[in-house]
């Protein structure tokens, strides 16, 4: 297997637990909400970690903390540091996510060399037997994924992939033909964190992505507010929602906070779904 | 881990070691291109400018014009014949202190700052540690009037002042990171980060042969200046002869990488040296990291550790994909030096030679002071003295002084 050669996407096989949610609540008319969350941030995430399920999440996306983050802005890197220095591990943020028993596909987000480092087959089963439905490596990009897609596969683990804004058309065939469970739409040029307003690139992504996959579009890096969320949804099935939710976090706010965060944002999406 | 390499179907060159690396940018198991996909057109944008750029005629009587009448090439060779004495072998020093800013980041810098013209953008962007690349980077920015933003540790900020204010002469802006260890690898992290959001206009003006595919390549080619001069210059000054040993301090390994191209297909040994406190080569473990698959040093987790030395240039957990091949290959070899032996070295050469390293090429020094009895009576050693040392000589000073009160 060449590495400049995309890996083409087997899509006939059998769609996984994220997909088949994400598709069943769209079916339905829901629009989709991914809250993310940094794992072994505080004492109480496991909390808090609930209690965006009970305020009505359709997938949680729980970051893995990494010394250096390269898609990460202030917030989140903050969160990284904090759950590091709480010693932190990659097992220890599996084993509180089986100890939560949420009911929602758990995806984990994570940066390559933590994956890399385990060993992408120990990683895969590591993450299969938590019952992590999918991945995020986002450092990961098509030409590289070979090894990882392999044995994520194996493990029943769906691997998302990210479309850019830069992203151009034969680039975006090729990543929605190999992403699993639902393809991250990228909203503007940039790392994670908050914007005030929203560029006009993720409608166009979005429609990108529609003219190639009928897999489920979810809109991440930016969102901040139910009004943006809405704003996304006109075009996207659904948005992820990281630093909004994690700088509540990070001052201070805990499961009750984060917990009605996503309320606002579920009433807001449910009421244009 | 090397059974998980992906990229090794791609065909080597059939120049052998240090060719062009295929289009995955692979060394070995080493390298690749590891960045979000944001980033992805970009890259493949960069290969192919460089590709084109470094095909064509006119861009290399450009860069060799400039590097000539602007950057002071070529660099001499200098026999040491004092340390020589000292030392019992015959000592060569290829002087690229001697060359515009004080250092070969010179050689790299002028390369990009063409190419960031010839892909029509305007902005340069460059990460630095001991602030070498960063006023090299300025000068190159300010040279061809492009605008220039450099990120740099505050703990390094602290070190190098001097070169901080240098840069602002140059009319460049520095930014001071915070965030980590707040030393050159989070310094690239966040001219990373910048460069997501801006790469339409902003060319990464990277400082050595690290980072995604093509920068390990190109920034090696544009290095090799070193090496081809060293190696014709060794063969006037020695009869048609190769240096029996060819020895370079290691950061992200630039300088060390430019000198082997140079004398890879000879029969000279090569030694790469790394600060003790930074020994990728020596005490790390394959990852991946700022782009590329190398060597690292890393927890059993895969969190990246902080290096550690007097020199704030090789404070850097990783190192060039290419070398963590040529390790792995045995071609080079590659040491480290610690704190008080760089020291001596710097003061050695100050005192018997009348010249001031950098601190990062008294690591070099520092090998062969320490190795030259091992090595065969009358051998040959040529030292690539990758900088010079006016930035250091405030921060040697102050550790002098307090050894001596101590
Ligand atoms: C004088 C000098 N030598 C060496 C280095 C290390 O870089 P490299 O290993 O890329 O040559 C630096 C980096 O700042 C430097 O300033």
């Amino acid at each position: 297997m060449s590495a400049t050669t995309p890996i083409e996407g087997d899509r006939a096989s059998v769609p996984g637990a994220l997909e088949t949610t994400l598709r069943d609540r769209r079916d339905a008319g829901a629009k989709l909400l991914v809250p993310y969350l940094m794992g072994g941030m505080s004492n109480d995430w496991v909390q808090v970690l609930q209690a965006v399920v009970a305020a009505g999440a359709d997938a949680v996306e729980v970051g893995l903390p990494f010394s250096d983050p390269m898609m990460d802005g202030p917030v989140i890197q903050e969160a990284d540091v904090r759950a590091l220095r709480r010693g932190t591990t990659p097992q220890g943020v599996l084993d509180d996510v089986i100890a939560a028993g949420v009911e929602v596909p758990i995806i984990v987000m994570t940066y390559y060399n933590l994956v890399f480092r385990a060993g992408h087959r120990r990683m895969a089963r590591s993450l299969a037997s938590a019952g992590v439905a999918a991945a995020i490596v986002p450092d990961l990009p098509l030409e590289e994924i070979g090894p990882w897609a392999e044995e994520a596969d194996a493990a029943s683990v769906e691997t998302v992939l990210m479309v850019a804004p830069a992203s151009p058309p034969e680039r975006v065939r090729a990543i929605c033909r190999r992403s699993r469970g639902f393809v991250y739409a990228v909203a503007q040029m940039g790392v994670t964190g908050e914007r005030a307003a929203l560029g006009g690139e993720a409608a166009t992504v979005v429609g990108r992505i529609r003219q190639t996959t009928d897999l489920p579009v979810c809109v991440g890096i930016g969102i901040s507010t139910p009004a943006q969320a809405v704003e996304v949804c006109s075009v996207a099935d659904g948005v992820i929602v990281g630093s909004a939710l994690v700088r509540r976090l990070v001052e201070g706010g805990g499961p009750e906070a984060a917990g009605s965060f996503i309320a606002e944002l579920r009433t807001a999406l449910d009421a244009v779904g | 881990m090397s059974a998980q390499a992906s990229g090794d179907s791609v065909p080597g060159p059939p120049t052998g070691l240090m060719g062009e690396p295929g289009p995955a940018g692979r060394y070995g198991e080493f390298g690749g291109r590891f960045v979000p996909e944001s980033l992805m057109p970009a890259c493949l944008e960069l290969a192919d400018a460089f590709a084109t750029a470094w095909a064509d005629p006119a861009y290399h009587a450009e860069y060799s014009g400039i590097l000539a009448t602007y950057g002071g090439r070529p660099t001499p060779l200098t026999e040491c014949a004092r340390l020589s004495a000292h030392l019992g072998v015959r000592l060569l020093l290829k002087r690229e202190d001697l060359a515009h800013t004080g250092s070969h980041k010179i050689n790299n810098v002028i390369g990009q700052a063409l190419l960031t013209r010839r892909m029509g953008k305007h902005r340069m962007i460059a990460e630095t540690g001991a602030g070498q690349h960063g006023v090299a980077t300025a000068t190159a920015a300010a040279l061809l009037g492009l605008e220039c933003v450099v990120f740099m540790g505050e703990v390094d900020i602290e070190r190098q002042a001097l070169n901080v204010f240098r840069m602002e002469l140059l009319g460049s802006e520095v930014r001071p990171v915070g965030s980590g260890s707040a030393t050159l690898k989070d310094a690239v992290n966040e001219a990373m980060r910048d460069w997501v959001a801006t790469v339409t206009d902003t060319h990464y003006c990277i400082g050595s042969v690290m980072g995604p595919h093509p920068f390990p390549y190109m920034v090696r080619q544009l290095q090799r200046v070193v090496g081809d001069e060293a190696r014709r210059q060794c063969r006037e000054l020695l009869d048609g002869a190769d240096p029996d040993v060819v020895v370079a301090c290691v950061g992200g390994g630039s300088n060390a990488a430019g000198t082997f191209a140079g004398f890879v297909d000879t029969e000279a040994r090569l030694v790469g040296v790394e600060a003790a406190g930074g020994a990728a080569i020596t005490t790390g473990i394959p990852g991946v990291l700022h782009g590329m698959r190398s060597q690292l040093l890393q927890d059993e987790s895969g969190q990246i550790l902080e290096a550690h030395s007097i020199s704030a240039g090789l404070d850097y957990p990783g190192i060039g994909p290419e070398h963590a091949h040529l390790a792995a290959l045995g071609r080079a070899t590659y040491a480290t030096a610690d704190d008080d032996e760089v020291l001596s070295a710097f003061q050695l050469l100050a005192e018997t030679e009348g010249i001031i390293p950098a601190l990062e090429s008294a690591h070099a020094l520092a090998w062969v002071v320490r190795q030259a009895r091992e090595l065969p009576a009358g051998s040959t050693v040529l030292v690539t003295l990758s900088g010079r040392g006016d930035k250091d000589v405030a921060q040697v000073r102050d550790i002098l002084a307090a050894r001596r009160r101590s």
